[in-house]
């Protein structure tokens, strides 16, 4: 019901060929331990701007056809506009659909004129 | 000294002015384990309360029996104090002032079971869990906090600042031990601190009941310092 929290770059499970240890242990050894977040979205913008600044700011002699080169200039603002958007839209559906308890405040009213009524007659003095 | 079933739980209740909700958080604990068969043990301990909670929670001891409940007086971080009394398997830590129902422990159990999961997180996000006696204003906030969690810190869990979870013993002790931060980050730290040690995460949906949200509206304050407590989960781990 839950899916693990997929660090940005690849890590190998070196946890499956160590024989079996002690109960959560396993993850020191594991790539993905190390690098705090900060660490992997530097690392992975760092990759991702090199890779865009490469091809989009090459010298003229190795510039890539110009049709690509157009698309690739305006990139990273396109891609934090689309990022933008899908966030108002993710916060706005789940904000929508944000489950009101209604049931659950009235059957605590219940429960809890029940449980006044059982406890005077334990002998609590309220 | 009762006997002690396999899988007890303990339910840790540090309490602050809740002299009117613990009798009413203690009966529905003890009847949901009733009812459903399930060992337990409540370990109360109050921060120094003023409003009389203490002798409220001595009379609870005095009928329920002091071997499934049992009073601490404060002394350092109320779970660490705690635990060191719990004599279960499971630990619940939950709130005392009702807005969490206790109905859902047996459902928590069930869960670790079926996954044989370290932590079982009760989630407002996901299935049918939920939240009454939010405006729309505190439900917007709460979203859009959540969904910066998981952008930044993706910790495979729905809902990172509830407090009603089902630990075993010895995760919480370990968590315990490496957690520094206070409040709304203290929760989320300890998942994030739980996955990082390999630790599994179940969820299972609950319906928080919010009844003093209109006395103490969510402050610029609280909302700083999660943002900053936040951040520093994000360099941190």
């Amino acid at each position: 019901s839950v899916s693990p929290g997929s660090p940005l770059l690849l890590s190998l499970p070196l946890s499956r060929f160590l024989p079996c240890s002690s109960h959560g242990s396993p993850a020191l050894l594991s790539p993905q331990a190390a690098m705090t977040k900060l660490a992997q979205w530097l690392c992975g913008l760092a990759l991702l701007g090199s890779a865009w600044a490469a091809l989009a700011l090459a010298p003229p002699g190795l510039q890539p056809p110009a049709p690509l080169r157009q698309a690739l200039l305006p990139l990273p603002v396109y891609l934090l506009v689309a990022f933008g958007c899908y966030s108002l839209a993710t916060v706005g559906y789940r904000l929508a659909t944000f489950n009101d308890c209604e049931e659950a405040a009235a059957e605590l009213q219940e429960h809890i004129r029940a449980a006044r009524a059982d406890l005077r007659r334990r002998g609590l003095r309220l | 000294m009762a006997a002690r079933g396999p899988g007890r739980v303990s339910v840790l209740l540090p309490t602050y002015n809740e002299r009117d909700n613990l009798p009413l958080v203690v009966w529905l604990l003890a009847r949901t384990f009733s009812d459903s068969g399930i060992d337990f043990e409540i370990i109360i301990i109050d921060d120094g309360s003023p409003d009389g909670t203490q002798e409220i929670a001595q009379q609870l001891e005095k009928i329920y029996g002091s071997d499934k409940i049992l009073f601490l007086f404060p002394s350092g971080t109320a779970y660490i104090h705690g635990m060191k009394y719990a004599t279960g398997d499971f630990i619940v830590i939950m709130d005392a002032d009702l807005s969490h129902h206790p109905k859902f422990i047996p459902e928590f159990i069930r869960k670790q079971k079926e996954g044989n999961f370290d932590i079982v997180s009760g989630t407002r996000y996901k299935g049918n869990g939920g939240v009454y006696g939010w405006d729309l204003k505190r439900k917007l906030i709460s979203r859009g906090a959540n969904f910066l969690t998981q952008v930044l810190l993706r910790p495979g869990a729905s809902d990172l600042t509830g407090s009603f979870r089902l630990y075993r013993k010895e995760v919480l002790q370990k968590l315990m031990e490496r957690c520094v931060s206070k409040g709304y980050v203290f929760q989320m730290e300890m998942i994030v601190r739980a996955r990082q040690l390999g630790f599994t995460v179940g969820e299972v949906p609950i319906s928080f009941v919010d009844r003093v949200y209109g006395e103490s509206k969510l402050g610029g304050n609280e909302i700083v310092s999660f943002l900053k407590g936040l951040l520093t989960l994000f360099a941190t781990t």
